[in-house]
């Protein structure tokens, strides 16, 4: 009974303390770094500055009635229990409501005519990302994996579907999040306010590797964005050092391009991420890695023991030379 | 039995509306509130799919869901005007013997609950439209 009790009196303090470890980092919806992440942010202080009230209240109150003694029933207690009962709850309620109706058309309203429109495909594990070519040539998008980069203080729409099952899309940091369904478009307009690095979760279950289905979003300058967006349209870079070379051969000789596509290269599949720049991202395998040689080994010896059920093969079979030589060549890919 | 419900009655041994278990009473405000509540989702549904402006501007919904709201308020009032008077009629017993007058009362008394809780929740079906002013 008094672990009952002590359990009871300390519940609120729990998601306390677990707020507090992830409170900062770059996937925390209590640091806001965009517009709708703010709303959103502001919405859930409300809630919980108004939630605290009604548990201290009901605190006081549960002390009240243990210390009072039974029997005795104050004379307005049924207006009592009708105020406490009925009339407070429905106008905390009312509130709330209206707080949470009001946020709502800035939440999901339409981008401004002319924002920037990025595409993002989730697939068992990993987002296919894809941005309109910057001369409007739509045939031709530029196409990257697990990296989206956005220009800060502009409005940016997320076209989002999944080419299996039901994925969830969220930057915690700059919006909320949304669904993403096999063959229905889904909308989420995005305005970052601060630049920096963020992180981007699937928040859905979507099978073994879901909690490996992360990106990285990347706000920076407008004038860096498209620079940025410039260079990633443009193919692969030429190599100029011998074991990326004997690498390029490699990923030739061993069907690489079966799955994955290199601008540039003969690789054109799109089965598998997009690799034309790979070695200028943060993280490989969905954020399961850092971006450097020897997890590129890692990775490319042992996929599914990194990555539960990834759809990658193994390539152990391959001597460890071959191997640096694969991981030169991705890390090289800039 | 007599069809007329006589209030005075009771005592004379006469039998209330509750000898025959009737509970449609209780069920009229929550109606009321299902129905508003789908009236008002149906007409906004339809109308952004088929007759909305360019802009997507929900202003005759507005109105029509205005209407809906005005009339269901007006019926659970009444529904809960009859509850009050059940609630109301003779004098208290003891509410743990189960008689057809405790019944009959207990019933005015949640009729007329029930229809402060369906007012509150047709409100909060109606507040929608006042935040959300267009299809989008």
């Amino acid at each position: 009974m008094l672990n009952l009790i002590t359990y009871f009196y300390s519940a609120p303090f729990v998601p306390g303390i677990l707020l507090a470890d992830v409170w900062h980092g770059k996937h925390s919806a209590l640091e806001p770094a965009g517009t709708a992440a703010s709303e959103i942010a502001t919405l859930f202080w409300a809630m919980a500055v108004g939630a605290a009230v009604i548990w201290l209240s009901m605190i006081v109150l549960g002390v009240y009635c243990f210390r009072t003694h039974q029997g005795m029933h104050p004379p307005r207690l049924p207006w009592f229990i009708i105020g406490g009962g009925m009339a407070v709850p429905s106008v905390v309620l009312a509130v709330l409501l209206g707080f949470g109706l009001s946020a709502m058309p800035r939440l999901v309203g339409p981008a401004p005519e002319g924002s920037l429109r990025v595409h993002v495909t989730g697939e068992q594990w990993w987002w296919r990302v894809s941005y309109e070519h910057p001369q409007g040539l739509d045939t031709q998008r530029v196409e990257l994996a697990n990296e989206i980069h956005l220009p800060v203080d502009r409005a940016v729409e997320f076209v989002l579907d999944s080419a299996d099952v039901i994925h969830s899309f969220w930057i915690p940091s700059l919006a909320g999040k949304v669904d993403t369904f096999p063959g229905r478009e889904t909308r989420l307009v995005v305005t970052p306010t601060s630049e920096g690095v963020y992180q981007g979760i699937c928040a859905e279950f979507c099978g073994g590797a879901h909690a490996w289905m992360e990106f990285t979003v990347v706000v920076e300058s407008p004038e860096a964005f498209d620079a940025w967006l410039a260079e990633q349209a443009t193919p692969s870079n030429t190599l100029h050092d011998e074991g990326a070379t004997r690498g390029r051969t490699l990923f030739r000789q061993q069907g690489c391009g079966a799955c994955h596509s290199i601008r540039g290269n003969v690789a054109r599949s799109r089965v598998g991420p997009d690799l034309t720049h790979v070695g200028s991202r943060h993280s490989i395998a969905a954020g399961r890695l850092p971006n450097d040689r020897l997890s590129l080994v890692r990775w490319l010896r042992d996929p599914k023991g990194l990555k539960p059920e990834a759809l990658m093969p193994s390539f152990a079979m391959l001597s460890d030379e071959d191997l640096e030589s694969l991981a030169a060549y991705l890390h090289g890919l800039k | 039995m007599n069809a007329t419900f006589d209030p005075h009655a009771e005592h004379a041994g006469h039998r209330t509306h509750e000898s025959n278990q009737s509970l449609w009473l209780l069920v009229i405000a929550p109606t009321i509130w299902a129905t508003h509540f789908l009236a008002s989702y149906v007409t906004a549904a339809v109308y952004c799919a088929k007759f909305a402006p360019a802009d997507g501007s929900l202003a005759t919904v507005r109105w029509a869901i205005a209407g809906y709201t005005i009339a269901a308020l007006i019926g659970i009032a009444v529904t809960a005007w009859f509850g009050w008077r059940r609630q109301r009629y003779g004098t208290p017993e003891d509410v743990h013997i189960d008689t057809p007058l405790v019944r009959h009362r207990f019933l005015g008394t949640a009729t007329l609950l029930l229809s402060m809780l369906s007012t509150v929740a047709t409100l909060y079906t109606a507040m929608t439209v006042i935040f959300l002013g267009d299809c989008s």
